[in-house]
């Protein structure tokens, strides 16, 4: 057994627990040992990342309990680019926290936001479903935390708002869980996918409503239209290293519904065939349209970022809709494109911010930020990104996801949506960028060049922000490489018997001594 | 006995979402609480309902009650108490330094939040 697999959840625990612990009043300190962790982490995905290249499925039994009685972590290829993927953006988002002093405005921000590391990676390398709730809650009590942050009204507001809709949908998990487990009998989700594939195919009334409300769930995360409604104030409010983390969380949403719907209500299995597709389709259209007109529409910088953000998922989950592997290849290509992308908007915006007065980010004409000309370009290069524009990713994510709608039906719609979308949000992202960084009040002729309060001459967040961009920058000229390895992944995701065979390697051995396990149940 | 649970659950259930619906937040948080009791009940029936009977496996008796719904029930019910411990804090966070408690953000009311501060 990999002992590995277990590391990306126990070392942000645990140097949460230090920060807190030792660390409680020394900002220095608390920074030391965050980017430390944030840092191991990167190498220890890094790592786990070259080692399921070999396509092997690598289980980790905690307390060695043989699955499906005990809990599972699962690392295949989907887990290892997940992790990857949050640990980069987490040590571009840490240095940015400490660069731009986000982290000294409230007490407990790294320790919050090893938490949050801890639940995101949890989540995506757990095999087993009520566990997938629990990391859940973990990653959203950290970000509650982490959301109201440097406090003031308007971001507990928000703040409240985001927590009782997310309290809602973990009610709605649980009652997912509940059904599933009330039909079937398990909760790992390789057994899962055995025991819903033998169900009786007249009786499957249950477990189509377990479904639904499982999707019903990972759709408030992803947020799909109509249950979006937390995310443009959530993310246009919350403090901007936040959001720009949270980029990773609508993803984890979308993780999910690849996972459990390609695994355990796969396209192939009868039960739930005819109903997440055609359900999840339109609304992930309507999604995308939603966001862009967002885009166009928004009066402030961070509605902006937060509509474009809804926008890239409404993409993304259209060619996750379709459940084959190489619209699933243009799905993962997109995620990863859009996390980065999103993630270094937010952070554009909060540079924006940072040099105006009251740290107003209204799109209007305002006096000139200082450093007006490098963080445009970094707004220029990140809208380009966003609104899938050659020469950078956005536009090959595009352009794959596109090509992988070709057969099905709704083509035509999906086509217009998403080239009439691009245009919508290249016209707002036009507008925002040229009234806030071209068409800047001229100063009266006493003032002095206003450079807003207490602005902070630092490099430290222009060399975040600049290494997302870098990597949105490396992920077009690697586009070759990684697509090879994204469709070896999604060969890998569509090949559910090797998973399954992976998790349930002891073969059901203590059912062979004949316990009397069904017990009270037929 | 099924008639009983299912019944209570289900009133549960509509009481929960028509205090959501009511948008103020100590409603709001009393009808979370009055969901998470159902959901948690819910949980704990998933197991089949069996009386008298033990958690554990015996040689003596052949049936079993199931033990896995009861530690879902109480990993549920700790993350559901802490989760509104947060909430009522940070409604009542909210309460004091915006002198409302509506839970939906309209225009007009953020204005004269962003005015107040």
């Amino acid at each position: 057994m990999n002992h590995w697999i277990i590391a990306p959840v126990l070392l942000p625990a645990l140097i949460a627990a230090v920060i807190i612990l030792a660390a409680r009043y020394q900002v220095a300190l608390q920074r030391v040992f965050s980017v430390a962790s944030t840092l191991g982490l990167l190498g220890i995905s890094t790592g786990l990342l070259i080692e399921s290249m070999s396509g092997r499925i690598g289980v980790y039994e905690l307390g060695n309990w043989p699955a499906p009685f005990g809990i599972v972590l699962v690392l295949d290829r989907l887990s290892a680019t997940m992790i990857t993927l949050t640990s980069a953006l987490a040590v571009a988002v840490v240095l940015y926290a400490i660069g731009s002093g986000w982290d000294k405005r409230g007490h407990h921000f790294h320790a919050l936001f090893q938490f949050q590391l801890m639940g995101i990676l949890g989540a995506f390398l757990t095999g087993d479903a009520f566990n997938l709730f629990v990391f859940f809650e973990v990653l959203l009590i950290a970000s509650y935390g982490l959301m109201i942050h440097g406090g003031g009204a308007v971001r507990l507001r928000a703040g409240v708002q985001y927590v009782l809709y997310n309290l809602l949908g973990s009610t709605l998990f649980l009652f997912a869980l509940g059904t599933i487990y009330a039909v079937t009998g398990t909760l790992n989700m390789a057994d899962l996918a055995l025991r819903v594939a033998e169900l009786p195919a007249d009786d499957t009334a249950m477990i189509r409503v377990a479904a639904i409300l499982l999707l019903l769930v990972f759709a408030v995360k992803a947020a799909l239209i109509p249950l979006h409604f937390w995310l443009p104030a959530t993310y246009a409010e919350a403090p901007a290293p936040i959001a720009a983390l949270f980029a990773v969380m609508t993803k984890i949403g979308a993780y999910a519904i690849i996972r459990m719907y390609t695994l355990v209500f796969g396209p192939d299995v009868m039960v739930t065939a005819d109903i997440i597709g055609p359900w999840l389709m339109p609304a992930a259209i309507v999604t995308l349209v939603i966001g862009m007109v967002g885009v166009l529409g928004a009066t402030h910088l961070g509605r902006l970022a937060a509509f474009a953000a809804v926008g890239s998922m409404g993409t993304l989950l259209i060619a996750v809709a379709l459940f084959t592997p190489q619209a699933t290849t243009a799905a993962l290509y997109y995620m990863i494109h859009s996390t980065l992308a999103g993630a270094a908007l937010f952070l554009v915006v909060d540079m924006v911010r940072a040099r105006r007065q009251s740290e107003d980010d209204a799109i209007a004409s305002r006096p000139a930020i200082a450093q007006n000309g490098l963080i445009a370009a970094y707004f220029f290069a990140t809208a380009i990104a966003m609104a899938g524009m050659p020469p950078l990713s956005g536009f090959l994510g595009k352009l794959l996801v596109m090509d992988a709608v070709r057969a099905h039906d709704l083509v035509w719609v999906i086509w217009a949506a998403i080239l009439i979308g691009s245009l919508i949000a290249v016209v707002g992202f036009a507008r925002a960028g040229s009234m806030v960084f071209w068409k800047v009040e001229t100063q009266p002729e006493d003032a002095t060049p206003d450079a807003g309060p207490g602005t902070p001459p630092a490099a430290l967040p222009f060399v975040a922000t600049g290494s997302l961009v870098a990597g949105i920058v490396a992920l077009t000229v690697f586009a070759g490489p990684v697509t090879a390895f994204l469709s070896d992944t999604s060969a890998q995701i569509f090949d559910r018997q090797s998973y399954i065979a992976a998790v349930m390697e002891t073969p059901r051995a203590i059912e062979a001594e004949n316990l009397p396990l069904e017990g009270t149940k037929k | 006995m099924e008639y009983l649970l299912a019944s209570a659950i289900g009133a549960m259930t509509a009481a929960g979402i028509y205090l959501l619906l009511r948008q103020r937040t100590f409603p709001v948080i009393l009808g979370i609480s009055m969901l998470t009791y159902a959901v948690n009940l819910f949980l704990f029936a998933s197991g089949r309902i069996a009386i008298n009977l033990p958690p554990v496996l015996l040689n003596k008796t052949p049936t079993y009650t199931d033990p896995l719904p009861q530690a879902l029930v109480l990993t549920a019910i700790v993350i559901s108490f802490g989760m509104t411990a947060v909430v009522v804090l940070m409604g009542l966070g909210a309460y004091l330094s915006a002198r409302t408690d509506h839970v939906n953000l309209n225009e007009g009311q953020d204005d004269n939040a962003e005015a107040g501060k």
